[in-house]
Protein backbone atom coordinates (compact mmCIF):
# COMPACT_ATOMS: atom_id res chain seq x y z
CA UNK A 1 0.00 0.00 0.00
CA UNK A 2 2.20 2.46 1.05
CA UNK A 3 5.15 0.92 -1.70
CA UNK A 4 2.32 2.00 -4.54
CA UNK A 5 1.85 5.37 -3.30
CA UNK A 6 5.50 5.78 -2.80
CA UNK A 7 5.67 4.68 -6.87
CA UNK A 8 2.61 7.18 -7.47
CA UNK A 9 4.32 10.10 -6.47
CA UNK A 10 8.03 9.71 -7.47
CA UNK A 11 7.11 8.74 -10.81
CA UNK A 12 4.55 11.46 -11.19
CA UNK A 13 6.33 13.76 -9.30
CA UNK A 14 6.03 17.14 -10.85
CA UNK A 15 1.83 16.50 -10.99
CA UNK A 16 2.36 15.77 -7.25
CA UNK A 17 3.68 19.25 -6.98
CA UNK A 18 1.03 20.76 -9.09
CA UNK A 19 -1.15 19.03 -6.51
CA UNK A 20 0.44 19.69 -3.79
CA UNK A 21 0.55 23.69 -4.55
CA UNK A 22 -3.22 23.36 -5.59
CA UNK A 23 -3.62 22.28 -2.71
CA UNK A 24 -1.45 24.94 -0.68
CA UNK A 25 -3.07 27.42 -2.52
CA UNK A 26 -6.81 26.57 -1.81
CA UNK A 27 -6.16 26.27 2.24
CA UNK A 28 -4.41 29.68 1.66
CA UNK A 29 -7.45 31.70 -0.46
CA UNK A 30 -9.81 30.04 1.61
CA UNK A 31 -8.20 30.99 5.10
CA UNK A 32 -7.45 34.60 3.33
CA UNK A 33 -10.79 34.60 2.89
CA UNK A 34 -12.19 33.72 6.32
CA UNK A 35 -10.44 37.29 7.30
CA UNK A 36 -11.64 38.89 4.92
CA UNK A 37 -8.11 40.12 3.26
CA UNK A 38 -8.39 38.22 -0.60
CA UNK A 39 -6.18 39.80 -1.85
CA UNK A 40 -3.31 38.19 0.82
CA UNK A 41 -4.34 34.57 -0.37
CA UNK A 42 -0.95 34.65 -2.33
CA UNK A 43 1.43 35.97 0.37
CA UNK A 44 -0.63 33.57 2.70
CA UNK A 45 0.44 30.71 -0.05
CA UNK A 46 4.02 31.58 -0.15
CA UNK A 47 4.25 31.81 3.89
CA UNK A 48 2.87 28.51 3.85
CA UNK A 49 5.58 27.04 1.40
CA UNK A 50 8.13 28.94 3.96
CA UNK A 51 7.37 26.94 6.77
CA UNK A 52 6.57 23.78 4.87
CA UNK A 53 10.48 24.14 3.41
CA UNK A 54 11.27 24.54 7.72
CA UNK A 55 9.95 22.13 8.67
CA UNK A 56 11.14 20.13 5.58
CA UNK A 57 14.64 21.61 6.01
CA UNK A 58 14.61 20.38 9.96
CA UNK A 59 13.30 16.84 9.06
CA UNK A 60 15.87 15.50 6.07
CA UNK A 61 18.86 18.06 7.22
CA UNK A 62 18.40 19.20 3.25
CA UNK A 63 18.98 22.32 1.94
CA UNK A 64 16.23 22.05 -0.80
CA UNK A 65 13.09 22.36 1.71
CA UNK A 66 10.47 20.44 0.70
CA UNK A 67 12.04 19.40 -2.74
CA UNK A 68 14.11 16.94 -0.20
CA UNK A 69 11.43 14.97 1.27
CA UNK A 70 11.28 11.59 -1.61
CA UNK A 71 7.28 12.44 -2.12
CA UNK A 72 7.59 15.74 -2.59
CA UNK A 73 10.80 16.39 -5.61
CA UNK A 74 8.55 17.37 -8.39
CA UNK A 75 8.42 20.79 -6.03
CA UNK A 76 11.74 21.30 -6.91
CA UNK A 77 11.47 20.99 -10.50
CA UNK A 78 7.87 23.43 -10.52
CA UNK A 79 9.76 25.78 -8.21
CA UNK A 80 13.13 25.53 -10.00
CA UNK A 81 14.80 28.12 -12.01
CA UNK A 82 13.86 26.95 -15.68
CA UNK A 83 9.47 26.84 -15.09
CA UNK A 84 10.26 30.37 -12.69
CA UNK A 85 12.00 31.97 -15.66
CA UNK A 86 9.59 30.52 -17.89
CA UNK A 87 6.86 31.98 -16.38
CA UNK A 88 7.89 35.35 -15.30
CA UNK A 89 8.82 36.04 -18.39
CA UNK A 90 5.36 35.39 -20.07
CA UNK A 91 4.01 37.77 -17.65
CA UNK A 92 5.32 40.48 -19.46
CA UNK A 93 3.01 39.32 -22.88
CA UNK A 94 0.38 42.45 -22.17
CA UNK A 95 2.92 45.02 -21.50
CA UNK A 96 2.39 48.44 -23.57
CA UNK A 97 5.53 49.71 -24.48
CA UNK A 98 4.83 53.08 -23.64
CA UNK A 99 4.62 52.36 -19.86
CA UNK A 100 8.52 50.70 -20.35
CA UNK A 101 10.13 53.96 -22.21
CA UNK A 102 8.41 55.87 -18.96
CA UNK A 103 9.99 53.94 -16.55
CA UNK A 104 13.19 53.36 -18.11
CA UNK A 105 15.78 56.15 -16.11
CA UNK A 106 13.56 55.45 -12.72
CA UNK A 107 14.72 51.82 -13.59
CA UNK A 108 18.12 52.25 -14.61
CA UNK A 109 18.61 54.85 -11.28
CA UNK A 110 17.12 52.51 -9.09
CA UNK A 111 19.54 49.41 -9.74
CA UNK A 112 22.48 51.36 -9.25
CA UNK A 113 21.05 52.76 -6.02
CA UNK A 114 20.13 49.32 -5.22
CA UNK A 115 22.83 47.17 -5.82
CA UNK A 116 25.32 49.94 -3.84
CA UNK A 117 23.17 50.44 -1.23
CA UNK A 118 22.43 46.97 -0.43
CA UNK A 119 26.30 46.34 -0.41
CA UNK A 120 27.29 49.09 1.93
CA UNK A 121 24.68 48.24 4.40
CA UNK A 122 25.94 44.47 4.67
CA UNK A 123 29.60 45.12 4.38
CA UNK A 124 28.80 48.06 7.38
CA UNK A 125 27.30 45.37 9.30
CA UNK A 126 29.97 42.85 8.72
CA UNK A 127 32.56 44.94 9.74
CA UNK A 128 30.21 46.18 13.05
CA UNK A 129 30.10 42.38 13.90
CA UNK A 130 33.65 41.69 14.23
CA UNK A 131 34.59 40.66 10.43
CA UNK A 132 38.11 41.96 9.44
CA UNK A 133 39.18 40.67 6.42
CA UNK A 134 38.50 42.58 3.04
CA UNK A 135 37.03 39.33 1.76
CA UNK A 136 34.76 38.15 4.18
CA UNK A 137 33.37 41.95 4.77
CA UNK A 138 33.03 41.87 0.25
CA UNK A 139 31.44 38.43 0.62
CA UNK A 140 28.44 39.27 3.56
CA UNK A 141 27.99 42.59 2.13
CA UNK A 142 27.48 40.69 -1.81
CA UNK A 143 25.10 38.45 0.21
CA UNK A 144 22.74 41.10 1.13
CA UNK A 145 22.77 42.31 -2.51
CA UNK A 146 21.26 38.85 -3.67
CA UNK A 147 22.05 35.41 -2.57
CA UNK A 148 23.68 34.60 -5.96
CA UNK A 149 26.31 37.61 -5.55
CA UNK A 150 27.69 36.83 -2.25
CA UNK A 151 28.69 33.29 -3.40
CA UNK A 152 30.41 34.66 -6.62
CA UNK A 153 32.02 37.36 -4.60
CA UNK A 154 33.13 35.03 -2.52
CA UNK A 155 34.53 32.39 -4.68
CA UNK A 156 35.62 34.93 -6.34
CA UNK A 157 37.58 37.02 -3.57
CA UNK A 158 38.64 33.27 -2.06
CA UNK A 159 36.37 33.79 0.88
CA UNK A 160 35.78 30.88 3.25
CA UNK A 161 33.20 28.33 3.06
CA UNK A 162 31.03 29.28 6.29
CA UNK A 163 31.26 32.22 4.67
CA UNK A 164 30.06 32.03 1.76
CA UNK A 165 27.60 30.24 3.53
CA UNK A 166 26.57 32.92 5.61
CA UNK A 167 26.39 35.35 2.62
CA UNK A 168 23.72 33.27 0.91
CA UNK A 169 21.86 33.29 4.18
CA UNK A 170 21.58 36.76 3.95
CA UNK A 171 20.09 36.63 0.57
CA UNK A 172 17.77 34.10 1.23
CA UNK A 173 16.53 36.29 4.76
CA UNK A 174 16.31 39.38 2.29
CA UNK A 175 14.09 37.29 -0.45
CA UNK A 176 11.50 35.76 2.55
CA UNK A 177 11.81 39.52 4.32
CA UNK A 178 10.45 41.12 1.13
CA UNK A 179 8.12 38.49 0.26
CA UNK A 180 6.56 38.91 4.12
CA UNK A 181 6.29 42.40 4.52
CA UNK A 182 6.07 43.89 1.28
CA UNK A 183 2.27 43.30 0.89
CA UNK A 184 2.18 45.67 4.66
CA UNK A 185 4.49 48.15 3.52
CA UNK A 186 2.92 48.46 0.05
CA UNK A 187 0.61 51.34 0.70
CA UNK A 188 3.71 53.63 2.88
CA UNK A 189 5.71 53.59 -0.01
CA UNK A 190 3.16 54.06 -2.51
CA UNK A 191 3.77 50.72 -4.56
CA UNK A 192 0.87 51.12 -6.38
CA UNK A 193 1.83 51.72 -10.35
CA UNK A 194 4.45 50.24 -12.76
CA UNK A 195 6.97 53.09 -12.44
CA UNK A 196 7.15 52.93 -8.43
CA UNK A 197 6.95 48.81 -9.12
CA UNK A 198 9.87 48.85 -11.47
CA UNK A 199 11.96 51.07 -8.82
CA UNK A 200 10.74 48.71 -6.35
CA UNK A 201 12.35 45.45 -8.11
CA UNK A 202 15.72 47.44 -8.75
CA UNK A 203 16.37 48.56 -5.40
CA UNK A 204 15.32 45.14 -3.78
CA UNK A 205 16.75 43.14 -6.64
CA UNK A 206 16.42 39.58 -5.50
CA UNK A 207 13.72 38.05 -7.98
CA UNK A 208 11.96 36.02 -6.02
CA UNK A 209 11.59 38.01 -3.42
CA UNK A 210 10.63 40.81 -6.11
CA UNK A 211 8.11 38.62 -7.72
CA UNK A 212 6.65 37.16 -4.38
CA UNK A 213 6.46 40.50 -2.90
CA UNK A 214 4.36 42.28 -5.81
CA UNK A 215 2.21 38.72 -6.19
CA UNK A 216 1.21 38.98 -2.73
CA UNK A 217 0.83 43.05 -3.51
CA UNK A 218 -0.93 43.19 -6.73
CA UNK A 219 -0.16 40.60 -9.61
CA UNK A 220 -0.34 43.26 -12.01
CA UNK A 221 3.10 44.77 -10.57
CA UNK A 222 4.93 41.60 -10.96
CA UNK A 223 6.52 41.87 -14.66
CA UNK A 224 7.28 45.57 -14.11
CA UNK A 225 9.05 44.80 -11.06
CA UNK A 226 10.80 41.41 -12.18
CA UNK A 227 12.12 42.94 -15.49
CA UNK A 228 14.18 45.62 -13.23
CA UNK A 229 15.09 43.06 -10.66
CA UNK A 230 16.34 40.37 -13.28
CA UNK A 231 19.32 42.93 -13.95
CA UNK A 232 20.29 43.16 -10.55
CA UNK A 233 21.84 39.95 -9.90
CA UNK A 234 24.36 40.59 -12.86
CA UNK A 235 24.74 43.96 -11.86
CA UNK A 236 25.72 43.05 -8.30
CA UNK A 237 27.74 39.83 -9.56
CA UNK A 238 29.61 42.63 -12.08
CA UNK A 239 30.02 45.77 -9.21
CA UNK A 240 30.38 43.74 -6.00
CA UNK A 241 33.70 41.35 -6.45
CA UNK A 242 34.58 44.62 -8.64
CA UNK A 243 34.43 47.92 -6.86
CA UNK A 244 33.01 46.63 -4.02
CA UNK A 245 36.25 44.76 -3.04
CA UNK A 246 38.29 47.76 -4.27
CA UNK A 247 35.92 50.29 -1.96
CA UNK A 248 36.26 48.01 1.32
CA UNK A 249 40.49 47.07 0.95
CA UNK A 250 40.68 51.14 0.59
CA UNK A 251 38.75 51.66 4.01
CA UNK A 252 40.28 48.49 5.94
CA UNK B 1 -2.61 26.94 -31.18
CA UNK B 2 -2.19 27.35 -27.42
CA UNK B 3 1.30 25.46 -28.10
CA UNK B 4 2.16 28.54 -30.57
CA UNK B 5 2.15 30.65 -27.55
CA UNK B 6 4.47 28.47 -25.54
CA UNK B 7 6.82 28.27 -28.20
CA UNK B 8 6.95 32.28 -28.74
CA UNK B 9 7.55 32.44 -24.98
CA UNK B 10 10.10 29.38 -25.14
CA UNK B 11 12.08 31.03 -28.24
CA UNK B 12 12.13 34.73 -26.35
CA UNK B 13 13.59 32.96 -23.59
CA UNK B 14 16.42 30.89 -25.33
CA UNK B 15 17.37 34.64 -27.26
CA UNK B 16 17.05 36.59 -24.35
CA UNK B 17 19.53 34.32 -21.65
CA UNK B 18 21.57 33.96 -25.24
CA UNK B 19 21.95 37.30 -25.12
CA UNK B 20 22.57 37.13 -20.80
CA UNK B 21 25.12 34.42 -21.17
CA UNK B 22 26.92 35.79 -24.21
CA UNK B 23 27.12 39.42 -22.20
CA UNK B 24 28.23 37.34 -18.81
CA UNK B 25 31.70 36.03 -21.18
CA UNK B 26 32.11 39.47 -22.32
CA UNK B 27 32.18 41.02 -18.84
CA UNK B 28 33.75 37.87 -17.44
CA UNK B 29 31.53 36.82 -14.86
CA UNK B 30 30.04 33.04 -15.96
CA UNK B 31 25.97 33.23 -15.35
CA UNK B 32 23.25 34.81 -17.45
CA UNK B 33 23.35 39.08 -16.98
CA UNK B 34 19.82 40.10 -17.36
CA UNK B 35 18.71 37.15 -19.67
CA UNK B 36 14.94 36.74 -18.36
CA UNK B 37 14.84 41.16 -18.85
CA UNK B 38 16.05 40.69 -22.21
CA UNK B 39 13.50 38.10 -22.82
CA UNK B 40 10.58 40.15 -21.72
CA UNK B 41 11.80 42.81 -23.67
CA UNK B 42 11.94 40.74 -26.74
CA UNK B 43 8.24 39.51 -25.71
CA UNK B 44 6.74 43.03 -25.58
CA UNK B 45 8.66 43.94 -28.60
CA UNK B 46 7.38 41.46 -30.56
CA UNK B 47 3.75 41.21 -29.04
CA UNK B 48 3.77 45.38 -29.71
CA UNK B 49 4.95 45.02 -33.26
CA UNK B 50 2.72 42.69 -34.38
CA UNK B 51 -0.41 44.68 -32.86
CA UNK B 52 1.23 47.75 -34.48
CA UNK B 53 1.01 45.56 -38.28
CA UNK B 54 -2.59 44.97 -37.19
CA UNK B 55 -1.81 41.55 -36.87
CA UNK B 56 -2.39 40.37 -33.22
CA UNK B 57 -1.69 36.78 -31.41
CA UNK B 58 -4.68 34.95 -32.47
CA UNK B 59 -7.05 33.88 -29.15
CA UNK B 60 -5.79 30.42 -28.93
CA UNK B 61 -2.30 31.65 -29.18
CA UNK B 62 -2.61 34.23 -26.73
CA UNK B 63 -4.20 31.73 -24.40
CA UNK B 64 -1.09 29.78 -24.65
CA UNK B 65 0.94 32.55 -23.04
CA UNK B 66 -1.78 33.36 -20.33
CA UNK B 67 -1.65 29.60 -19.55
CA UNK B 68 1.74 30.22 -18.62
CA UNK B 69 1.37 33.86 -16.66
CA UNK B 70 -1.20 32.54 -14.70
CA UNK B 71 1.02 29.73 -13.20
CA UNK B 72 3.39 31.98 -12.25
CA UNK B 73 2.45 32.56 -8.36
CA UNK B 74 1.77 28.88 -7.75
CA UNK B 75 5.15 28.58 -9.24
CA UNK B 76 6.56 31.27 -6.85
CA UNK B 77 4.54 29.00 -3.99
CA UNK B 78 6.66 26.28 -5.27
CA UNK B 79 9.64 28.11 -4.95
CA UNK B 80 8.90 29.57 -1.33
CA UNK B 81 8.78 25.68 -0.54
CA UNK B 82 12.26 25.09 -1.61
CA UNK B 83 14.19 27.61 -0.28
CA UNK B 84 16.84 27.04 2.92
CA UNK B 85 14.69 28.26 4.70
CA UNK B 86 16.49 26.69 7.90
CA UNK B 87 19.79 28.03 7.13
CA UNK B 88 18.16 31.51 6.86
CA UNK B 89 17.03 31.12 10.31
CA UNK B 90 20.63 29.40 11.33
CA UNK B 91 22.58 31.94 9.66
CA UNK B 92 23.19 34.07 12.86
CA UNK B 93 22.90 37.73 13.76
CA UNK B 94 24.74 38.83 10.45
CA UNK B 95 22.85 36.72 8.10
CA UNK B 96 19.47 38.45 9.63
CA UNK B 97 20.50 42.03 10.12
CA UNK B 98 22.54 42.62 6.66
CA UNK B 99 19.66 40.92 4.69
CA UNK B 100 17.29 42.48 7.11
CA UNK B 101 18.69 46.01 7.11
CA UNK B 102 19.30 45.84 3.46
CA UNK B 103 16.11 45.39 2.35
CA UNK B 104 13.76 47.69 4.95
CA UNK B 105 16.48 50.36 4.19
CA UNK B 106 16.29 49.56 0.24
CA UNK B 107 12.00 49.71 0.50
CA UNK B 108 12.23 53.08 2.01
CA UNK B 109 13.99 54.41 -0.76
CA UNK B 110 11.65 53.46 -3.37
CA UNK B 111 8.95 56.92 -2.79
CA UNK B 112 12.27 58.59 -2.88
CA UNK B 113 13.91 57.35 -5.66
CA UNK B 114 10.13 56.79 -7.79
CA UNK B 115 9.93 60.92 -6.73
CA UNK B 116 12.89 62.37 -8.30
CA UNK B 117 13.36 60.32 -11.01
CA UNK B 118 9.82 61.40 -12.35
CA UNK B 119 11.17 65.08 -11.11
CA UNK B 120 14.22 64.83 -13.50
CA UNK B 121 11.96 63.21 -16.55
CA UNK B 122 9.90 66.40 -16.28
CA UNK B 123 12.81 68.79 -16.48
Amino acid sequence: MMDIINTLFTSYDLVAALGIVALIMVISYGFADMIGQRRMGSAIAIVVGLVLAYIAGKYTGGEKGLADVSLFTGVGLLGGGMLRDYAIISTAYGIDLKNIKKAGLPGIVSLLVGVLFSFIIGAAIAALLGYTDPADITTIGGGAVTFVVGPVAGSALGASSDVIALSIAAGVVKSVLTMIITPFVASIIKLDNPTSAMVYGGLIGTTSGVAGGLAATNAELVPYGAMTATFFTGLGSLLVPSIGYMLVNAIF
Amino acid sequence: MEIYGLGIVALCMFVGSFIGMGLGNLLGISGNVGGVGFAMLMLILVTNHFEKKGKPFSKRTSNGILLLSSLYIPIVVAMSARQNVVAAFEGGAVAFLSGGVATIGALLLVPLITKLTIKENNE
